[in-house]
């Protein structure tokens, strides 16, 4: 880098290019299930072996009462609880725009699951949509392996 | 505790960029305006210092406020940074009253800042979204004009909240900034044209959304003997509570409203809270704040409020968690003109105008959000109404009410995980 010489923007003040990039060995510890079940299809949540509560995302201590958490089986379809249409985003997503987030709500669940909406044109979507859970079959380990779509779509 | 005062404050102007300048003169000119406001404290009177700055990424800079530190010349008094997303600034103030409250100091200096400009908005964007769950949200789409869309459309959904009603916000924020020349962007707008600005996430429009700034804010907090000796006019901070929701919105529960003293239960048969629609720890740190304060009937017992209206969605939300109106009445409030000041011409009919002005500065919708300066701009501001010196440090009288008496500030973190309420009382 150095050697192709400095990016100047201005010179009163004097204004220069700077460059920063970093990578990380990331582990998901505890929440690694989760991404495993990804790519086999599964949505795994988490449910309370005290209380109960049942979170539709994987924490292995339950919010409510402290204790300790069992994997479980979010279903594959829900509705949407609510959604926007992003026509911007921050710069790793602007080349996707416009792209819909929408969190869903389960039957059984207590909590929510934040996801993207595909397959349905803008003007379509609404809350108390049904949708379904679909799985890259190339799975990047990433929560974005799984997306939603309208559940009546095959 | 000990009864806590402001004594002085100061602000640089907010702008988009501020290249001229870096972190450090910009909190030392806020610094200055703010000890030449008080001339019988003098710097040996500081007992020590707390800085805010939200984000590292855009300072690249760790312990940036040791350097604001030894800029000012506090070396070798006591300091440290407070970092709570957007409520930075909030938490700083709660900080530095902290110190005076519990007698370890006399007199305590919070300054705030951040430089925003230093990236592009939408790397600034991707910057502020790594303050959600990185794992689980981020990677998503990492953008919280989202998440705020995703958490009004909610509201909309319960309340029957419209667009019109949060352009109105907007139009408010902009045209209150007109006569606030530390603002970044005032302008006189109508709902109409905040609502064809450029769709940034359904249902929010680039009027609806905060702009990036560059900035700094200092407040000086003093005990009262201090407080007594050094300032003609000092402004009493009488309540001050905050509180926290889970990072990811989807975690959040659904359960029941925490009442304030004016509400019960029945008023809310139906509500589940949370949910995604409002701010939990908003209403926490209200209702800590309140019973400090002694405050029974907020909409009653103040006289202005500053909040946090990044979004113009999250100043009607807010109306609702701090008690100025039920949940689910924030559109209306604001629909009637109560958050309206006094005076001043919005080009809109407004039948309850004047009734508790709610960001009289502008807020940062018009005033700017550089983090860290955000929640110390408010103090600032809020300060000067109840000292009754707007007129002073702004250079005209339009935004002064007549004998405010109490005045609410409120800071707010991504989606509502950290939030703070301060109360300040004219004496
Ligand atoms: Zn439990």
């Amino acid at each position: 880098m150095g050697e192709k010489g400095t990016i100047v923007y201005g010179v009163d003040p004097l204004i220069v290019h700077d460059h920063y990039e970093i990578d990380y060995r990331h582990s998901y510890a505890e929440d690694s299930p989760f991404f495993v079940g990804l790519s086999k299809g599964k949505l795994l949540g988490s449910r309370c072996t005290g209380c109960r509560y049942t979170y539709a995302t994987p924490r292995s201590h339950c919010m409510e009462c402290g204790a300790p958490t069992a994997w479980h089986e979010v279903p594959l379809s829900g509705r949407i609880h609510t959604f926007t249409i992003c026509h911007y985003g921050g710069e790793a997503f602007l080349k996707e725009t416009p792209f819909t987030l929408i969190l869903v709500e389960f039957e059984g669940a207590d909590t929510l699951f934040l996801s993207r909406l595909k397959g349905v044109k803008s003007e379509a979507v609404r809350i108390g949509m049904p949708v379904r859970a679909c799985f890259s079959k190339t799975p990047a380990f990433k929560v974005t392996d799984v997306w939603f779509e309208p559940a009546d779509r095959e | 505790m000990r009864p806590v005062y402001m004594i002085s404050g100061g602000i640089t102007k907010f702008a988009k960029a501020h290249p001229d300048k870096d972190f450090r003169f910009m909190v030392k000119e806020a610094y200055d305006y703010t000890l030449r406001d008080v001339p019988r404290f003098s710097k040996d009177m500081i007992d020590g210092a707390v800085g805010s700055y939200f984000s590292d990424h855009f300072t690249r800079q760790l312990k940036a406020a040791s350097m604001a530190q030894d800029y000012l010349g506090l070396c070798p008094k006591p300091s440290k940074r407070i970092e709570g997303g957007g409520a930075t600034g909030g938490l700083c103030f709660q900080s530095a009253w902290e110190a005076v409250a519990s007698g370890r100091m006399n007199s305590c200096v919070a300054f705030g800042f951040e430089t925003m400009s230093r990236v592009n908005t939408w790397k600034g964007n991707e910057f502020i979204a790594l303050a959600s769950d990185t794992n689980f949200d981020f990677p998503v789409g990492g953008f919280y004009s989202g998440y705020y869309a995703m958490m009004v459309q909610r509201h909309m959904h319960e309340f029957g909240t419209t667009v019109e009603q949060m352009a109105m916000v907007s139009v408010k924020n902009h045209i209150n900034a007109l006569y606030n020349p530390y603002s970044q962007k005032a302008k006189r707008l109508t709902i109409k044209q905040v609502r064809e600005s450029p769709m940034v996430a359904t249902p929010l429009t680039m009027e609806d959304i905060c702009t990036m700034s560059d900035g700094a804010a200092v407040c000086l907090l003093a005990s009262e003997e201090v407080a007594a000796k050094a300032c003609e006019r000092p402004v009493k901070i009488i309540g001050v509570g905050s509180g926290s929701d889970a990072m990811r919105m989807a975690d959040r529960p659904h359960g029941k409203v925490i009442l304030l003293p004016h509400e019960q239960e029945s008023d809310y048969a139906h509500l589940k809270y949370p949910g995604v629609h409002s701010f939990r720890g908003g209403r926490m740190a209200a209702k800590l704040a309140y019973q400090m304060a002694g405050i029974h009937n907020p909409m009653e017992e103040l006289s202005f409020v500053e909040l946090h209206d990044a979004y113009t969605s999250s100043e009607i939300q807010t109306y609702e968690d701090l008690g100025l109106c039920k949940y689910g009445e924030g559109g209306r409030f604001v629909e009637r003109g109560t958050p309206f000041m006094p005076g001043i011409d919005y080009g809109m009919s407004l039948p309850k105008q004047e009734r508790l002005p709610v960001n009289p500065s502008g807020g940062l919708l018009a005033c700017g959000h550089p983090v860290g300066a955000t929640g110390l701009m408010q103090a600032v501001f809020a300060f000067w109404q109840l000292q009754g010196t707007m007129s002073k440090h702004l250079g005209n009288p339009t935004l002064q009410l007549k004998n405010p008496r109490r005045g609410l500030i409120h800071s707010h973190a991504g989606t509502g995980t950290y939030i703070t309420v301060s109360i300040l009382e004219a004496i």
